[in-house]
């Protein structure tokens, strides 16, 4: 029993791994008013890329470079139709998820061909075990992303809380006409909240292909951009509890593995759909959110 | 003493609007100086550029001598100068101090603590009464405007503008405020305030400028000059009004009724405390009052967008429905919203916008009538003198077309009771002129008009009776021939609550 | 001070007819380094993907057959979008339609042709309206987000469907996760003789002219425009904002479920996990490419169809990946909002 409990716990924390590091990117542009809806083909850009990298030069840490790289670079792009142009965050963010998806599936199909078969690395990262043959292994067993993901949570939240920095990006998500006034340079603010949140979601897409997987598959992210974004409404842009919102969606995640394990005869499809509708339901239970940042999906415009 | 700033020729055009037109003007140091001038003289342009937030289109600004081009707020922050807004710079979910260091917090990382120390010793130094560690959006308004002079004078700012500070205070508020100014000006700060209210220029500045569409009219000592004199320089000559309310004869049946109304608003401060008032047929009933005393409040319960948390409204003796606009229009109430965009659809034409509010006349089982709507339009064109064909787009008619819309559609169906609020806010003499005798004419008609507005003089001018609005309720009423300028203005200042 | 801002003057009319062609330029200006990257040329990708399809009969009508789903989410999202409701959820629409759909078609054995297809097409609405509902009115009674709720649900779809194509509904014969095959009488007709264009190409077309009629001439349309140009005085004016939007946006469920319907009884004719790669988010493109009009959504509808079948004929004759279609439509919608602002900053720009 205890064994399974352990078990779990450790497949909760790799399946949260890279939905964290989205979340945590994601937190970090909303918090300065943007809601980058890129972040699903941000993500599978930064996946591929970081595989095509780590394949071409044998270095895994560049292609986690790549796929960071890749975040930033899709994150500048959302920044210039958003934040410099001023046009809708939806249709701008969506617009480069398609994109980024269909340049990622157009590459796949130059280098790969008609590969059936996902591509793999020679070599992958692997987890790390702290503490080999014992009950905490299957714990502890995981990748230094997962641990880096983790440690994420308390670097944003000192971040965006204790900084200079953090209150600024603050102050120009809840009233860019304030910070302004107040000798702040919006703009530059929103770009450097796309800068390190880009980053952080291309590694956590990079971790699918580096780490997790070791391959890259058209559909490896499957929504997990997504999910991120439901967690951090979930988690009311607060990253502690953006943390609780992903640990709870991968810990569903992670007690469907089991059961599907364990021949338990259920549709294991519906068990999957769970989590989903336990965010939506989260999400209607908070309902109309006073801690949503008062400029988000606002493009800022000096009068005059 | 030579003058801390000084801005010379400064000209600043919007599209074919001239906002500035060569304006001169210098504040010295341990100055208060006034910028005095009607609703769209330039006031607030001309400090929006000495500000950085405009650029002009000629001319210079020179501080301490110096010519600098000041490009954006920042740049005028580090040259000294402080801007407190009619609308705070503020972000509602910071604390005082939190909003006082934002953009000057003097290290990478922040230490909660020293911060609320630092902020604390800066206010207590001014005598500034505030908690540094209060969310702002909990607090006052007066206290909010504290939080702006405070974030200023952190800055180590020499010359404080403050755009209309006493329009959105309370009476208590405001002689605190003043208070507060007589200490900056003893530390040797320029402060100018921009204002349109005369008894405020002569009870703190020492220097007045006085601004008519976009020029200086006149720069006075305020002791060698007299409110007549001032008013004259401000208003020009066209002070004679045309249209003018001076028949009070009139007595027909109570048509609007309004009965304790009482209403919370979401933060949970009581905006409406108990206000009754009634409006007669053929009178116009003018609501005098400094802005934010509840206003607002009344016309949206009035016009059907908001519920009031107890108290009744009846129409012709009907009970009027709360929060039902369509209901509200149906009972033949007319409604000109305190904001006229939002009263209008701007991305749509002239004749939707003359139709909508009625738009069941219009359609036969939820088709539209094309030529029954545009039959309406160019009737409601013609008779109400719309400078438009009604398949333009509404976003680009003037201020004062646009409200001639409003006016059409809400009065060109004989309306039983109109709402009027702030009808003329923003527009030119011509303009303001124009409805002035439209609302006359409902008059003559007998419809009970309710006047809500800001402008004192518009309320004398027209009203049969003026009521004064003051924190949620009717403070006073005086009956047009014997109201006077001074009991009005104590009761709207709060001079004698409950009177 | 000023309280009307005119920065949005119309821009000239030449300007304007412009904008989409500056539009296509940029976009295969910017595509063209993939295409090289391809080992093609880019003029003759050009050509492979906008001039050869028109040039051949089969060609031509494997445009219609293609348009026909992307018409109808655009058409979908379009309604939605009007009145400033951001439906995402075309996609999971689409795929309720078709389960319901496919579970008539499956039971239509013996009905006549009319009344089977009939059924289908009211089953298929019923479906995408009922998949609506939930961020309809999460969005109309709790004010939650509707972008995020479609956007979950679209996934939770996808579930769904396998769920079924695994469990109840794997083809008894073959093995496959896919349905039984519908009931033939339940098969659409085809329009075009020797083509795959079916009956659905018909009713997208009505779709679009009937929410043209209803936007234009309606009052439910006029006032579903009026919320999306400006809520706060549409509310002023006694429009029931949240009742309209509801509305609108059941409409835009129902019409997404019939793309799927379209795809169930006119060209595969059971059910599968792949019945869309992602025609709910080309209908976003297709709708907002179309300005939200009807006459706009139609075209852009038939000009990315075309883009599909040229990535085709491109892949057949240069080898260039047929996903070059995708990166096209995605460019596209960015380029287009981009140059748009060429329409609205005229102002700014001479100053």
């Amino acid at each position: 029993m205890m064994d399974s409990i352990l078990v779990l716990i450790g497949a909760m924390l790799r399946i949260a791994t890279p939905i964290l590091f989205g979340a945590m990117g994601e937190t970090l542009i909303e918090r300065a008013g943007v809601l980058n809806l890129g972040i699903e083909g941000t993500m599978l850009l930064a996946a591929f890329n970081g595989f095509v990298a780590a394949q071409l030069t044998g270095s895994l840490w560049i292609g986690l470079l790549a796929g960071a790289l890749t975040g930033v670079l899709l994150c500048l792009l959302m920044g210039g139709l958003s934040v410099t142009l001023g046009l809708n965050q939806h249709v701008s963010g969506l617009g480069i998820t398609l994109l980024a998806s269909g340049i990622a599936l157009f590459a796949f199909r130059i280098l790969y061909g008609g590969a059936t078969t996902p591509p793999a690395l020679a070599d992958s990262f692997q987890p790390l075990n702290p503490f080999p043959n014992t009950i905490l292994t299957p714990v502890f067993e995981q990748h230094w992303l997962t641990y880096a993901a983790l440690l994420s949570v308390p670097l944003v939240t000192w971040l965006l809380n204790r900084t200079t920095f953090g209150l600024r990006l603050r102050s120009v998500g809840e009233n860019p006409e304030a910070a302004d006034t107040a000798g702040i340079n919006v703009y530059r603010m929103r770009y450097q909240a796309l800068i390190l949140g880009g980053a952080l979601m291309g590694i956590g897409g990079a971790f699918l292909s580096l780490a997790q997987l070791g391959a890259f598959a058209h559909g490896i992210i499957n929504g997990r951009g997504w999910v991120a974004i439901a967690v951090v409404i979930f988690g009311n842009w607060q990253p502690n509890r953006v943390l609780a919102g992903a640990l709870l969606f991968s810990g569903v995640q992670a007690l469907q593995l089991r059961l599907q394990a364990a021949g338990v005869a259920l549709p294991y499809e519906l068990l999957l759909a769970l989590p989903y509708v336990l965010v939506i339901a989260a999400i209607a239970l908070v309902g109309r959110n006073i801690s949503v940042p008062a400029a988000l999906l606002k493009p800022y415009r000096r009068e005059g | 003493m030579p003058p801390i700033i000084e801005m010379r020729g400064i000209t600043k055009r919007f599209g074919a609007l001239t906002a500035n037109d060569g304006i001169d003007f210098s504040i010295e140091p341990g100055e208060i100086h006034a910028l005095l001038g009607e609703n769209g003289a330039g006031k607030s342009t001309l400090m929006k550029i000495l500000y950085g937030l405009y650029q002009p289109d000629s001319g210079d600004v020179r501080i301490n001598g110096q010519p600098v081009r000041l490009t954006s707020p920042a740049e005028a922050i580090a040259n000294g100068i402080g801007f407190v807004s009619q609308h705070f710079a503020l972000v509602p979910k910071f604390t005082v101090a939190e909003n006082v260091v934002l953009g000057h917090e003097g290290s990478r990382t922040l230490h909660p603590t020293a911060m609320s120390t630092r902020v604390m010793e800066t206010a207590a130094s001014l005598r500034l009464l505030i908690d540094v560690n209060a969310v702002v959006g909990r607090l006052s308004v007066g206290e909010q405007q504290r939080v702006e002079i405070l974030k200023a004078l952190y800055r180590d700012c020499k010359v404080l503008i403050m755009d209309e500070p006493t329009a959105v205070l309370a009476p208590g508020d405001i002689a605190a405020l003043f208070d507060i100014l007589r200490v900056l000006q003893g530390r040797g700060m320029a402060v100018i305030i921009i204002t349109h209210k005369l008894d405020e220029v002569f009870a703190i500045s020492q220097r007045v400028t006085v601004l008519r569409l976009g020029k200086v009219v006149g720069e006075v000592r305020t002791q060698d000059s007299t409110p007549a004199a001032l008013a004259q320089m401000m208003v020009g000559r066209q002070t004679v009004a045309v249209a003018r309310n001076s028949d009070h004869r009139r007595q027909d049946a109570v048509k609007l009724d309004v009965r304790d109304l009482r209403l919370t608003d979401r933060r949970g401060g009581l905006r409406l405390r108990g206000l009754s008032l009634e409006v007669r047929g053929g009178e116009i009933v003018g609501v005098a009052g400094v802005a934010g005393n509840g206003q607002s409040e009344l016309v949206s319960v009035l016009t059907g967008m908001a519920a009031p948390d107890s108290g009744s409204v009846t129409v012709g003796g009907a009970p009027l429905p709360f929060r039902d606009p369509k209901a509200v229009s149906r009972l033949k109430v007319a409604r000109i919203p305190e904001d006229r965009l939002k009263g209008v659809i701007g991305d749509l034409s002239v004749q939707d916008n003359l139709m909508l509010e009625s738009v069941e006349g219009f359609t036969r089982m939820g088709h539209l009538d094309r030529a029954r709507i545009r039959a309406n339009a160019e009737a409601l064109i013609r008779a109400f003198q719309i400078k438009a064909a009604p398949t333009d787009l509404a976003r680009t008619l003037s201020g004062g077309n646009i409200q001639k819309i409003i006016l059409a559609r809400s009065l060109g169906h004989a309306p039983e009771v109109v709402i009027a609020a702030q009808p003329t806010r923003g527009l030119d003499i011509g303009a303001t002129e124009y409805v002035h005798q439209k609302l006359l004419e409902q008059k003559e008609r007998g419809a009970a008009i309710l006047l809500i507005s800001e402008d004192l003089e518009e309320i004398l001018l027209l009203s049969d009776r003026i009521v004064v609005i003051y924190e949620g309720r009717i403070a006073g009423t005086f009956a047009a021939q014997d109201a006077r300028i001074d009991q009005i203005g104590a009761l709207m200042t709060g001079a004698h609550p409950h009177a | 001070m000023l309280n009307l801002k005119i920065e949005r003057e119309p821009a000239p009319l030449w300007l304007r007819l412009l904008i989409p062609v500056i539009a296509v330029v940029v976009t295969f200006a910017l595509v063209s380094v993939l295409i090289l990257w391809a080992g093609a040329s880019p003029f003759d990708a050009v050509y492979q993907l906008l001039i050869h399809p028109l040039t051949r009969t089969s060609a031509r009508a494997d445009i219609l057959m293609m348009a026909t789903p992307i018409l109808l989410t655009g058409v979908a999202v379009a309604v939605a979008f009007v009145c400033g409701y951001y439906n995402i959820g075309a996609e999971g629409q689409l795929y309720a339609g078709a389960i319901f759909a496919a579970w008539v078609g499956v039971n239509a054995e013996g009905l006549p042709p009319v009344v089977a297809i009939g059924l289908m097409l009211i089953a298929g609405f019923l479906a995408g309206m009922i998949w609506a509902l939930l961020p309809a009115l999460l969005k109309s009674w709790l004010s939650v987000d509707e972008v995020v709720t479609t956007l979950l649900l679209n996934s939770v779809m996808l579930f769904i469907v396998s769920a079924l194509l695994n469990g109840p509904w794997r083809d008894p014969v073959s093995g496959w996760p896919q349905s039984p095959t519908i009931a033939l009488n339940a098969q659409f007709p085809v329009l075009i003789a020797r083509s795959r264009v079916h009956l659905g190409f018909i009713i997208a077309v009505v779709s679009a002219l009937s929410v043209w009629w209803m936007l234009a001439r309606t009052r439910f349309g006029l006032e579903l425009r009026a919320i999306g140009k400006n809520r706060e005085a549409a509310q002023f004016l006694g429009i029931p904002v949240r009742r309209r939007v509801l509305t609108a946006a059941l409409i835009s469920g129902g019409i997404a479920g019939l793309a799927g319907v379209g795809e169930v009884g006119g060209i595969h004719y059971y059910l599968i996990g792949s019945l869309s790669p992602g025609f709910g988010y080309t209908g976003i493109i297709v709708a907002t490419l179309g300005a939200l009009t009807m006459p706009g959504v139609m075209l852009s509808a038939l000009f990315l169809a075309l883009i599909n079948r040229g990535a085709i004929s491109a892949n057949r004759e240069l080898d260039v990946p047929v996903y070059l279609s995708d990166v096209i439509q995605a460019a596209l919608l960015l380029v287009t909002l981009a140059v748009l602002l060429l329409n609205r900053y005229r102002i700014r720009w001479g100053r």
